[in-house]
């Protein structure tokens, strides 16, 4: 698989350490969603940085969408995050990764369980949706710290039938918000028609403590192990 | 020579500790799973080398730690560009559970608890090259990490070094494991960056 040189084309910030950025990619094909990419920076003596991105948005050729959270004392991610501006260059390889990954012609319900920046790639799974006119079910759970650090919210609250999307605050809620901050429990993850018993396709990404935790409560619902495809960043 | 990054300027790698193309240094310890993690009680575990032929022996974990085990300081090198230098940690060598298997198979599958596989050549399991390890840093390996016991592979990817090591089944011809059939490489030499399919 080889590198192609992408062009950053625009930079937009979703919160106050996240941006999205999009690169034209030549030669760079159509990716599923729930991918990711490569991406490599170069110094001008040769010194080279790669890390991996998921993918916040796919189908379309030579074109490559992500959103970078800031990594404090990061190494690649401050670059990207503050520093790179239309016109600048870097290298992509992808798409990678066949596993955690939505299939437009798959009808189970689909239930995605995001921590903080982990809702990424799931941007990617509901604009795939919403692109291809599917009505599959989809029910999205998403936690995160602040309502300021909730990447692309009025999209992702913004109607489509047969998307329910469920928030949950841990640190501050919204105003007037019914329920105080608090982790993510069972009862977040209990719907009607998103059970273990529906065949639903169950994903979740994001820091390796929230994802061992929501794993954990879905395994105890009675999740089997094998439909519940996880990605996970940071150490333990 | 690539295209250049217009204001990047990187942090350099500590000079004198080579590192694999394309790989960063990390202080913690990243955690990549498919799937949940499973909790395997030493009380339940057993590790079963299969040969071509079917036959089987079994380890209990009473049995695993009757064996002599090793003491390994190894840099460990994932897929996904992270490299942890200098890991202490602590296992029976794979030479010793195969020592009196009767083979002519080439190649292995891995096999976890909770479904994971991958593929590696026997060679590559043989002459102190691989434990199943069940300590790190002196402590008892965490579940997330592969506890109680997993494969260690470490002149490979991390993704070959399976958790939850629960089999070894002897193969005469190459099968593909869980990620080798997911986009990633059949072998994965992390010097010569086989990353990808």
């Amino acid at each position: 698989m080889s590198w192609h040189v992408a062009t950053v084309v625009g930079t937009r910030s979703v919160t106050p350490t996240a941006r999205a950025l999009t690169l034209a990619v030549p030669g760079f094909a159509a990716a599923l969603p729930g991918q990711h990419v490569d991406l490599r920076l170069t110094a001008p003596d040769g010194y080279q940085a790669t890390r991996a991105y998921s993918l916040s948005d796919t189908g379309q050729d030579e074109r490559v969408d992500v959103v970078v959270d800031e990594v404090p004392d990061g190494e690649v991610s401050p670059y990207l995050t503050r520093v790179a501006r239309p016109g600048d260059q870097l290298e992509v390889r992808g798409p990678l990764g066949g596993y955690f990954v939505w299939h437009e012609d798959d009808p189970a319900p689909v239930l995605l369980v995001a921590g903080g920046s982990g809702v990424v790639p799931f941007l990617a799974m509901l604009r795939a949706r919403r692109a291809a006119g599917r009505r599959t079910p989809f029910r999205l759970v998403c936690s995160v710290r602040t309502p300021d650090d909730a990447i692309e919210r009025a999209e992702v609250d913004s109607p489509d039938p047969g998307l329910d999307v469920h928030w949950v605050f841990t640190r501050a809620a919204p105003p007037g918000w019914p329920a105080p901050p608090r982790r993510l429990t069972t009862d977040d993850l209990v719907t009607p028609g998103f059970g273990p018993d529906d065949g639903t396709a169950v994903f979740v990404c994001g820091p390796t403590g929230f994802v061992e935790a929501a794993t954990g409560l879905l395994t105890g619902l009675g999740h089997p192990p094998g439909r519940v495809r996880t990605e996970r960043f940071g150490g333990a | 020579m690539a295209v250049v990054t217009r204001g990047f300027g990187g942090r350099r790698p500590e000079p004198e500790h080579q590192i694999p193309p394309g790989q960063f240094v990390v202080q913690d310890f990243p955690v990549l799973s498919a799937g949940p993690t499973p909790n395997v009680d030493e009380s339940r575990w057993e590790l079963t080398v299969r040969t071509e032929t079917g036959e089987g022996t079994t380890w209990t974990w009473d049995q695993l730690m009757e064996l002599p085990a090793e003491d390994v300081v190894t840099d460990i090198h994932c897929v996904t560009h992270w490299t942890k230098l200098g890991m202490t940690w602590r296992g029976v060598p794979v030479d010793a559970l195969l020592a009196d298997v009767e083979t002519s198979a080439d190649f292995v599958m891995a096999r976890s608890y909770g479904g994971y596989t991958t593929n590696l050549p026997l060679q590559d399991l043989l002459d102190g090259q691989a434990w199943v390890a069940f300590e790190v840093e002196g402590e008892p390996l965490e579940p997330v990490h592969g506890g109680p016991a997993r494969l260690l592979v470490p002149h490979l990817y991390f993704w070959k070094s399976a958790k939850w090591l629960r089999g070894l089944d002897l193969m005469t011809s190459e099968d593909l494991g869980f990620w080798e059939q997911n986009g990633y490489h059949a072998y994965g030499d992390p010097w010569l960056e086989q990353r990808y399919a």
